[in-house]
């Protein structure tokens, strides 16, 4: 894509002011058998337009902090400021992508990317015409009309990802948006994504528990550990863009990985007999 | 491109009216069955005070036409108002019980609890307050009726996932948007289930309601026709009243057919 081309990669834009700050923030939950600490003490400042993936096991309460994020669920403790806007209540200037697709079974794949415009009510001819090029591009073109159950897997989750990008949003949050899918359909929808936000200022928070993916998609990869759910390491993949499969056998790249797989080694996290 | 083979996309025109094929089979089963009941009856010489001939039944059928058809008119009527009362209070209560913590552990509860009364049990109560009218039968009929739409209504409504709901909050959707275009579509399979288990239960509550104290209607005729025996007459109401059923059925079934048209193509596209 030439177009992804002629941007400048978000890493090396102009410095701007933190476009996500998160400020100390804890969560905590009420169970049965007391309190869970999900999230402890977590600091996080991400830069307008950079990919930030969050990476760890289940249970690190990554998924909590994307849906404080989102302003869904409330902070126990400290403040989130994305943008200038303080996130006490649901924040609607984001695209949100989960790991099931959420799609509407009564509308088809155009009329479920709409629905981001319906509710919005914003002007619905401009906003159809951007839905098909969207879908054009995750190569969805023939398939508007098509309902989500005569869709595989995978073209459900780009259309879910059309609408979450549908009116712009300067961020977009997704919580392990290919982690219900196969290998390869992982792959082709990561290029997809990457694609799709080249052309933008747009940030991502991406949650995932794959650090291959997480290495492949990101500008900063957050690990985060468990129990109670803390940042453990952040670090910077200086990798060019546009990204390439082929780079996933680069030096450089499993340089990343290793270092990733060492830290969870380190956690306990992952464990293997000694040789 | 691998994505395009693997959609399951079919396009095959999905007519409302469609299912109607399906039905065939089992029509022919049921003329197989009456010509079997024709020749049995003929060949074992029954008296028609035990068993009438379908024939029979045919020819009684039409000689008291006019008269079933007055009072296949006032069951229905009785019927379609019941119906449309436990619907008026059924959904809305759905809707409150969904949406208000307080509403469904006050009335909830309540409701499940209610079905354990045999509705047979309380008939004669309801005609002790309402008198021989119409009331009492419609009352009845709400009675029955009300409750696989409350039901079916609360679970469809509730069966939003977290994530549809907020998706909704993160487009900024409005209470009444996130009802209207997440909540309700995605109940309607479910309220249309608990219509028509209703059609069924309202046709029978009718019925009953007729059989304890009427001077007219299809129970009425069902309960004079067997003080005398009348086997065949006894048939003609039955026919009537299944027809009710069956016609009501259907008539709910092809509005969801067209009104939730993404509910089972799969289960159309296996059986066709």
């Amino acid at each position: 894509m030439s177009m992804a081309n002629a941007v400048p990669s978000p890493a090396t834009a102009v410095p701007d002011p933190a476009h996500i700050a998160i400020a100390g923030v804890s969560k905590t939950f009420r169970s049965r058998t007391g309190e869970v600490h999900a999230l402890k003490d977590i600091h996080l400042d991400i830069r307008r337009g950079e990919f930030v993936s969050v990476l760890g096991p289940s249970g690190c309460g990554k998924s909590t902090l994307m849906m404080l994020v989102s302003g869904l669920v409330p902070a126990s403790r400290g403040t989130i400021t994305v943008g200038d806007k303080t996130i006490d209540r649901p924040n609607a200037d984001v695209g949100i992508v989960f790991q099931q697709d959420v799609l509407l079974g009564w509308r088809s794949a155009l009329q479920n990317v709409m629905m981001q415009a319906e509710i919005r009510k914003t002007d619905l001819e401009a906003a159809r015409e951007r839905a098909r090029q969207l879908l054009k591009m995750v190569s969805l073109e023939g398939f508007e009309d098509a309902y989500p159950k005569e869709l595989s897997g995978g073209m459900r989750q780009r259309v879910s990802i059309c609408r979450a990008l549908l009116h712009k949003p300067p961020l977009l949050l997704m919580d392990e948006p290919f982690g219900a899918l196969d290998a390869m359909t992982r792959d082709q929808l990561q290029l997809d994504l990457m694609r799709l936000c080249a052309d933008n200022e747009m940030t991502v928070f991406f949650i995932t528990h794959s650090i291959t993916e997480a290495v492949f998609l990101s500008d900063r990869v957050v690990v985060m550990s468990p129990r109670p759910g803390r940042i453990e390491r952040i670090l910077e993949i200086d990798l060019p863009r546009p990204r390439r499969l082929a780079m996933r056998e680069d030096t450089k790249f499993t340089h990343y990985t290793r270092e990733l797989t060492d830290i969870f080694r380190g956690l306990g996290v992952l464990r293997e007999e000694e040789v | 491109m691998a994505a395009i083979t693997e959609a399951g996309a079919d396009a095959r025109p999905k007519s409302p009216l469609r299912f109607l094929s399906a039905v065939s089979p089992a029509i022919w089963t049921l003329i197989a069955l009456v010509i079997f009941w024709e020749i049995a009856v003929r060949v074992t010489k029954t008296p028609v005070f035990i068993l009438p001939a379908p024939s029979r039944i045919a020819e009684v059928f039409a000689a008291t036409w006019p008269r079933l058809m007055i009072n296949a008119g006032l069951t229905l009527s009785e019927v379609l108002i019941g119906f449309s009362c436990a619907v008026a209070i059924g959904v809305p209560l759905a809707v409150l019980i969904t949406y208000s913590r307080l509403a469904e552990r006050c009335v909830y509860p309540l409701i499940v609890a209610s079905q354990t009364i045999p509705k047979v049990a309380i008939a004669p109560l309801m005609l002790a307050w309402f008198g021989y009218g119409l009331t009492p039968k419609v009352v009845i009929v709400i009675l029955l009726s009300f409750f696989p739409i409350v039901i079916n209504a609360v679970v469809g409504l509730k069966s939003s996932t977290a994530e549809m709901l907020y998706l909704a909050q993160s487009m900024g959707a409005s209470g009444w948007q996130t009802f209207w275009k997440f909540r309700l579509p995605q109940a309607l399979p479910n309220i249309f289930a608990g219509l028509k288990l209703a059609t069924v239960l309202s046709v029978i509550g009718a019925v009953v309601a007729e059989f304890i104290g009427a001077d007219q209607g299809l129970g009425y005729l069902i309960v004079v026709a067997g003080a005398s025996f009348d086997i065949a007459r006894q048939f003609a109401a039955i026919i009537m009243i299944s027809a009710i059923g069956m016609v009501f059925f259907a008539v709910i079934e092809l509005a969801e057919r067209i009104v939730v048209p993404w509910r089972d193509t799969n289960t159309i596209h296996a059986e066709a």
